[in-house]
């Protein structure tokens, strides 16, 4: 009878939920956000053929053959060398970190060298992160092979002639067969700590907020620091037990070996999950209610999943996305996870990636004070 | 600090968004009496009551809840006053008595068990302590939320629309207890849409569009509007009703079953605007007084609504 009766309904319908779209302003700016964020992130952070990384030199002589092989090494682009160094100091740059290769020429490289002897150029590489080295590693054949056939002219030339003139030897410290997963797995205890946790917080003021149960709360003698520190303190439990299952995991599926400290770990673990919960706390004193809650842990979770050096090698980015990746606690997070892991970092090796974790801890929980309304004006 | 006054407030301002909320109220409340506070939906009678126990912050004005001041020291009031939220504010996934312990913590009550179960006992909750609060029903809800003003032994408690949406029969028990209160000494501030709730309370104050309209007994209340009442049964009130208020002098006409309530300011042109129809044999006409919402219609028609 009524024939146009279940479009108008159809109608109404959908109008209604363009205009309740229209009333709540964060979802909608968070449905535009998203996308800029991603595509600004896939399409000029990331970089999966990372160049000009770190590298030291442990140098046993300095001569025109040395020289040169660096000044080739550097010309592939992927290698900026920093300066020569001692082996001890090399070791603890690439324990921390500082720098992903060490090159290392032994005394009498040039004298062997001349007598066809072929020596050897040790290049080690830090492979927590297979994929953050091999490209570099695979330009490195390419050295071995031309870097010296000027140099090697004239009365040299015979050298030229067979076999590369010295012989590469390439030592994938921390990881030797490149196995990915010991890279991934440990990363996975930072990036599901991340998502969990933000999320697990940042319902917690919006919850009371939408239940109706927020004036009750406010009208009784509670302080904020107070309701702040009885709702993360749970999480923290449960961030553990989150801990817990990935290690074991870890361990006895994926074989990732655990070097380090698990006291350590379990120590510098409070704090990233703390950082992590005020973060969520300080989106729920923001939110109005608990979807924009959620938004802002993924417009969170996002840029600490793509710039942290977890999905992508941290060094292929260009300078300004390392920077906002240095201020998320994932990014510190995941060189101490596989420091303490995979090279068996201790303590003062990862000092210098701890305490950015607590200053944006203290940051953001003060903010988090600073916005927790006492009042309902 | 005058101690025969729970609450003595003057010239309550609060605006939202630059639309005036409460506009200028005081009131004062006797210790250990109950004060009605009546007005219609969004007159401002939530904030002002926030207003007392610092959860809103007034743009003017000044004044004490229990002797402490109500900006400066919300803190100390926090402590000695027992709120019931309009909406229920306690947590429907804990029993009942989760959520007592819970409010006991907050205040650091001591000797906790015992001062639940006696509020438990005292409200008759007891049977049902370990039910879930979201699966009370209204009346039961609305017990459960005085036990937790109770628990902290509070000396005033700010009640708002405690009964609304609860069945007679509850609301007359609720209503036993907090006179009950009151004889024990609690001061008691309850807001109410009830005339018969409004009745049992010692004063009354009235608040429409914000501002503070009348302050008194329920007597007092009615000789400030000012209203001169008559009682007519007629076979066909409704329609005599529209004919009546479409004469001057005649403020309201409202039907009552077969009586009709005819009120109007002034009694004289009440009297000649309904002298055509005193003769009429088919309505009986009986002078009365004006009941305690004849008057409160008549103040509210009284002020324009200068928020529209
Ligand atoms: N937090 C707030 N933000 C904005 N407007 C508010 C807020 N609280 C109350 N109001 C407005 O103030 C007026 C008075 O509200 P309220 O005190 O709740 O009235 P009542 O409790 O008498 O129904 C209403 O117009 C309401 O919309
Ligand atoms: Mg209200």
């Amino acid at each position: 009878m009524n024939f146009g009766g279940p479009f108008f309904r159809f109608w109404a319908v959908l109008r209604k939920e363009f205009i309740q779209m229209r009333r709540d302003r964060l979802t909608f700016a968070m449905m535009i956000g998203v996308p800029i964020l991603q595509l600004v992130i896939f399409g000029y952070a990331i970089n999966a053929n990372p160049k000009t990384l770190p590298t030291a030199v442990v140098a046993g002589e300095s001569t025109t053959f040395t020289r040169t092989i660096l000044a080739a090494m550097e010309n592939t682009g992927y290698f900026d060398i920093t300066g020569a160094v001692s082996a001890a100091e090399a070791d603890a740059m690439v324990a921390r970190g500082d720098v992903l290769f060490v090159v290392t020429i032994p005394t009498g490289f040039s004298r062997q060298l001349l007598r066809g002897e072929r020596p050897l150029l040790l290049v080690e590489a830090d492979a927590t992160d297979p994929a953050a080295t091999s490209n570099a590693l695979s330009a490195l054949n390419l050295v071995v092979q031309t870097a010296l056939a000027r140099d090697l002219s004239g009365p040299l030339a015979n050298l030229n002639a067979g076999p590369p003139p010295f012989e590469l030897r390439i030592h994938r410290r921390y990881n030797e067969e490149g196995i990915t997963q010991y890279n991934i797995v440990p990363g996975l205890i930072g990036v599901v700590l991340t998502m969990t946790m933000v999320i697990m917080t940042s319902l917690a003021m919006t919850r009371e907020r939408e239940r109706g149960t927020m004036e009750n709360l406010l009208a009784m003698p509670v302080r904020p620091s107070e309701v702040m520190f009885g709702k993360i303190i749970p999480y923290v439990f449960v961030g553990y037990v989150q801990v817990l299952i990935i290690i074991l995991i870890a361990r006895y599926l994926f074989a990732v070996p655990m070097i380090g400290s698990l006291w350590l770990l379990s120590g510098v673990l409070v704090v990233f999950i703390a950082a992590n919960l005020a973060m969520g706390f300080t989106f729920s004193t923001v939110a109005e209610n608990q979807l924009q809650a959620i938004q802002m842990s993924i417009f969170f979770f996002l840029p600490s999943i793509l710039l942290s050096g977890f999905m992508f090698p941290f060094r292929g980015m260009p300078q300004w996305a390392q920077w906002i990746g240095e201020v998320l606690p994932l990014t510190h997070f995941l060189r101490i996870v596989r420091g303490i892991m995979l090279k068996g970092n201790e303590a003062r090796d990862i000092w210098p990636e701890v305490w950015p974790l607590l200053a944006f801890l203290v940051v953001v929980m003060s903010v988090a004070m600073l916005r927790y309304r006492r009042t309902l004006d | 600090m005058n101690r025969a006054f729970a609450i003595e407030v003057h010239g309550l301002n609060k605006s939202f968004d630059g639309k005036p909320a409460v506009r200028d109220v005081s009131i004062a409340v006797e210790s250990g009496t109950i004060c009605g506070f009546l007005g219609p939906n969004g007159s401002g009678k939530t904030t002002t009551i926030r207003m007392l126990c610092g959860l809103v912050t007034p743009d003017s004005g000044h004044g004490t809840c229990l002797g402490y001041d109500i900006q400066r020291e919300s803190d100390q009031i926090k402590r000695r006053v027992g709120y019931m939220t309009q909406a229920f504010g306690l947590y429907t996934d804990l029993s009942i008595r989760q959520n007592l312990d819970f409010v006991a913590r907050l205040y650091q009550v001591r000797r906790r068990d015992e001062v639940v179960d006696r509020v438990l006992e005292r409200l008759g909750l007891a049977g049902r302590q370990h039910q879930l609060a979201g699966s009370l029903s209204g009346g039961w809800k609305q017990r459960l939320a005085l036990a937790a003003c109770l628990l902290p032994e509070p000396n005033l408690l700010l009640l708002d629309e405690p009964t609304a949406g609860v069945d007679p029969k509850a609301r007359r028990e609720f209503w036993d207890q907090i006179h009950l209160l009151a004889a024990e000494g609690l001061t008691v501030l309850v807001s109410t849409h009830y005339m018969d709730e409004a009745e049992r309370c010692h004063s009354i104050a009235y608040i429409a569009y914000g501002r503070l309209l009348a302050r008194g007994d329920a007597d007092a209340i009615i000789r400030a509007s000012d209203l001169a009442t008559w009682h007519v049964v007629a076979t066909h009130p409704t329609r005599l009703a529209l004919e009546l208020e479409a004469r001057s002098g005649v403020d309201m006409a409202v039907a009552f079953g077969n009586t009709l309530h005819v009120s109007g300011r002034d009694p004289a042109r009440l009297e000649a605007a309904i002298a055509p129809y005193r003769d009429d044999p088919s309505l009986a006409w009986t002078a009365a007084t004006p009941g305690l919402e004849d008057a409160f219609i008549a103040l509210m028609d009284g002020v324009p609504d200068s928020r529209r």
